[in-house]
């Protein structure tokens, strides 16, 4: 069989730090081939030395058999290597086609030829089945359909091999699907792909081989067929994983957490939480499935008083709580990870300690008299970021900014539960991370409930949902549709409940059962 | 290379550069060098009489520094320093001539007036920027023009259709004989110690204290300082309030110190807008802003002399002046070849 691509005993040092060491890959001809590693494995480095972003220290790459020597992105280009970026690389105010030609314009008498080129992305748009609208502008097409711009920018120049960078990371359930079909499409049309992911599920529905990589080290190559998800975790990770989080019966008491048919709007001023109901109680999980857009964002800016209520009451232990400050709430016992750690849950700029102070600053022991005393601030720093194993380069005085995410969220979260609230609402928790962290913030999670804590699971992995409530809420269009028990239902009913289907044959509006 | 190392090097090299290239610029015009570069010492450290001038000419730039500082520190680019400055300066001008009181009231009070007046000018772009989300630079500029004319007609009307207004009142003066007797009459004034204490307390209220963090906190951030449960708008205001007193103070020295009244202003004095570079020069900390007062103030003073002493024109003697600035401004460049540098030798050991 004959390889499009080898990268052979592959090693590349930063100063001291070895990202890869004697790493071997072959891509051959026609096949999805999948890169698989946790957060910092070294899979980002191996990538950016193939596309001839940084220089290897040793090993020897092949194109088609011959040795090359990739030294900048325009050798990659040649060879025929197209990347597609996690994030993505596009002018929001530029067209489509404007943002597939720059950097290589094609020009008609010194002035650009947008024309041609459009005709010629639209042909590729279509042979492919992108459905991309070439004179469509950037700012206002989705993320999946941005992401199929960036295949189309590989395309367009002519690539053979594409590489997809953790393609799925911001996309939704159904953008993923159409990804996945794309790229079946394109293995049809004669390309190769390598897809970068830590996502087991992913892999095993669409790469013919996985190689793995841990730690900067080259594991080995597996063929997809002949393993299995829990073999490829441990593989990956270097130990067993546990997928599903044991833990034991619920045992729930006192309702902590009662919102009535609450209604919030965002703003637009259009109602986006509409008359909603829901309760929670003293140790339990509530998990919340749903599509992304169906009202969870205003539903916990509502509840943690950042956005204003319409009507509707909510109480936390009896107590109401509607339309308090957001200090005032977090003081009566809500703890939050909020779904978008870096806008949300920390200064990136500050240090990780001062990070960690975020919420307790300005209250004894830290805070006396209007002054702080950093000494301390960095004192329960050190105690949470030891017990929650918050990875960093300097301890308590990293900057934020470079924690890895699973790191900088372990501190949100080590942050939150430090404080002891008698609500915590997870939202999206495990949002672009690893195996390892993920397991390590469900059991946390799961801890929290066994010590009578109350827990609101906000998450739009199903598996998530299913794996760590135990009762799950499906919201729809604003309200709750239905709750369930993960133990008697299946996912195929919560994707129809999620659609706004309901089971027992008519829609029920603001119905949770009790 | 060790960090500390760099860390000396990289300002020395800076200036160096900063000075072989104005020195061609200067050879170039057909001026000498190394005569524009003795008067441009000259000016600074040739007797007592000058270093008091040039440590007079420090002080506001301190001020004007930390003013905006103070508000990139915060998340905001004041712009309106000259403005607020201005204002400070005739407040304290106000008060120095108007009231018959004990020095130790009397000069606080002139202060307190310039430090409040700087703040009043600052408060209103920081309450617009909280509530309206006007952006802070536009609506600052245009207030700098404001305070401009606002002043011009004010020492108008205070002084009785003058020029300028009457001299300050001998308690709330900031000059001293014994500054006088010292360095030969220079116009130096205890204003100096008054910018010491201004750098301590910019330091002590971002780094020591509870509302430092959260104005910190809301400057790099504003919405996880929100989920924190802080008030944002509070935060906004209350920087550029802190910012404009800082900058107010700036102009009492200017009013109890340099030239103990206020003159109608044909334009900026500049000051303001020079403590953005001085701000940039010092990183933003408060003991980097005064190192780079002392740098700019300097220069500033220095070059003074060298048209008289060495017919090097002023025009000249500002490009020769910007360019040290502008090395000091990109010591980047600097330090990473110094770190390559570094490097190198490490790998031909």
């Amino acid at each position: 069989m004959e390889y499009v691509i080898e990268m052979l005993g592959i090693r590349k040092q930063f100063g001291d730090f070895v990202a890869n060491d004697n790493i071997t890959l072959q891509l051959k001809k026609g096949e999805i081939h999948a890169l698989l590693g946790e957060n910092g494995a070294g899979k980002s480095t191996l990538m950016n030395v193939l596309f001839g972003l940084y220089q290897p220290e040793a090993g020897t790459i092949r194109v088609h058999g011959k040795d090359v020597k990739i030294t900048d992105p325009n050798v990659a280009n040649k060879l025929g290597i197209g990347m597609v970026h996690q994030h993505f690389m596009l002018v929001e105010n530029f067209t489509v086609t404007e943002n597939i030609i720059l950097g290589s314009e094609p020009t008609k008498m010194g002035t650009i030829n947008i024309k041609d080129a459009s005709k010629r992305v639209q042909e590729l748009s279509e042979k492919y089945s992108l459905n991309v609208d070439a004179n469509a502008k950037i700012e206002d097409i989705s993320v999946g359909m941005q992401q199929r711009v960036e295949i189309l920018k590989t395309l367009y120049r002519g690539a053979e091999i594409l590489i997809f960078d953790e393609p799925t990371a911001s996309l939704t359930p159904q953008e993923i699907t159409e990804l996945i079909q794309i790229m079946k499409r394109l293995i049809e049309e004669g390309k190769s792909i390598i897809l970068i992911t830590h996502k087991l599920k992913e892999i095993m529905e669409v790469s013919d081989r996985v190689t793995v990589i841990r730690k900067g080290q080259g594991i080995g190559t597996v063929i997809t067929s002949e393993t299995n998800p829990t073999e490829l975790a441990e593989l990956m990770v270097g130990r067993q994983v546990v997928f599903k989080t044991e833990k034991k019966d619920p045992n729930p008491t006192d309702t902590v957490l009662q919102i009535e048919s609450l209604t919030v709007a965002d703003n637009r001023d259009v109602d986006k939480v509409k008359g909603l109901n829901l309760t929670v109680r003293a140790g339990e999980i509530v998990g919340i499935a749903g599509i992304d857009g169906n009202g969870q964002s205003e539903l916990i800016e509502a509840i943690t008083g950042l956005r204003k209520v319409k009507s509707g009451k909510i109480s936390l232990n009896g107590k109401d709580i509607t339309g308090l400050k957001p200090r005032k709430i977090t003081e009566s016992g809500v703890g939050h990870i909020p779904q978008d750690r870096h806008k949300h849950g920390l200064v990136l700029d500050f240090p990780i300690g001062h990070n960690i102070a975020l919420q307790t600053y300005y209250k004894a022991p830290i805070s006396k008299s209007g002054v702080i005393d950093y000494k301390k601030v960095n004192e329960i720093a050190r105690k949470i970021i030891e017990e929650y194993d918050v990875r960093s380069g300097e301890g308590e005085m990293s900057i934020a900014r470079s924690l890895s995410g699973g790191n900088q969220q372990k501190a949100i979260i080590g942050r939150e539960i430090n404080r002891n609230p008698d609500l915590l609402i997870a939202a999206l928790p495990t949002r672009g991370l690893d195996v390892g962290a993920i397991e390590f913030i469900h059991k946390r999670l799961i801890e929290q409930r066994d010590k009578g804590k109350a827990v609101l699971l906000i998450s739009f992995e199903l598996d998530e949902v299913m794996n760590v409530s135990d009762r799950i809420a499906v919201i729809h269009d604003g309200t709750i549709i239905d709750t369930v028990k993960p133990q008697e239902t299946t996912e195929q009913e919560l994707g129809l409940l999620m659609a706004g289907q309901s089971l027992h044959g008519k829609e029920k509006v603001g119905g949770e059962n009790e | 290379m060790s960090k500390r190392l760099v860390n000396i090097l990289v300002p020395l090299i800076s200036i160096l550069l900063g000075l072989i290239i104005g020195a061609i610029v200067m050879a170039i015009s057909g001026f000498s060098p190394v005569e524009g570069y003795v008067a441009l010492w000259n000016g600074i450290f040739m007797d007592t009489y000058t270093m008091g001038e040039t440590v007079r000419q420090i002080t506001p730039y301190v001020f004007a520094g930390l003013a905006v500082a103070f508000a990139f520190r915060t998340g905001l680019f004041n712009i309106g320093v000259e403005g607020q400055l201005i204002m400070g300066w005739l407040a304290a001008a106000y008060v120095g001539f108007k009231f018959d009181l004990p020095t130790v009231i009397h000069l606080p009070l002139a202060l307190i007036a310039a430090a409040v007046a700087g703040a009043l000018w600052a408060f209103i772009p920081g309450l617009l920027k909280a509530k309206l989300q006007v952006h802070e630079v536009i609506v600052t500029i245009m207030m700098n023009y404001t305070a401009l004319h606002v002043a011009n007609s004010l020492i108008g009307t205070l002084s009785g259709g003058d020029e300028r207004t009457p001299k300050v009142q001998e308690t709330a003066s900031l000059r001293s004989s014994f500054f006088e007797s010292l360095t030969d009459y220079s116009r130096m004034h205890w204003g100096f110690v008054v910018a010491l204490i201004a750098v301590l307390v910019m330091w002590f209220i971002l780094e020591k204290t509870t509302r430092g963090y959260e104005l910190k906190a809301v400057g790099f951030n504003k919405h996880a300082s929100q989920y924190a449960g802080m008030n944002v708008n509070k935060n906004i205001i209350l920087a550029m309030v802190i910012s404009g007193a800082f900058a107010g103070l700036g102009g009492a020295m200017e009013a109890l110190g340099t030239f103990e009244n206020m003159s109608k202003l044909h334009g900026f004095t500049g000051i303001g807008f020079d403590g953005i570079a001085v701000a940039l020069l010092g990183a933003n900390q408060p003991f980097g802003v005064l190192l780079g007062a002392i740098l700019f103030g300097s220069l500033k003073n220095g070059g003074l002399n060298m048209p008289s002493e060495a017919g090097v024109p002023t025009e000249i003697v500002n490009i020769v002046i910007a360019l040290i600035i502008f090395f000091v401004a990109s010591g980047y460049i600097i330090r990473v070849v110094l770190e390559r540098f570094g490097k190198q030798r490490k790998e031909e050991k």
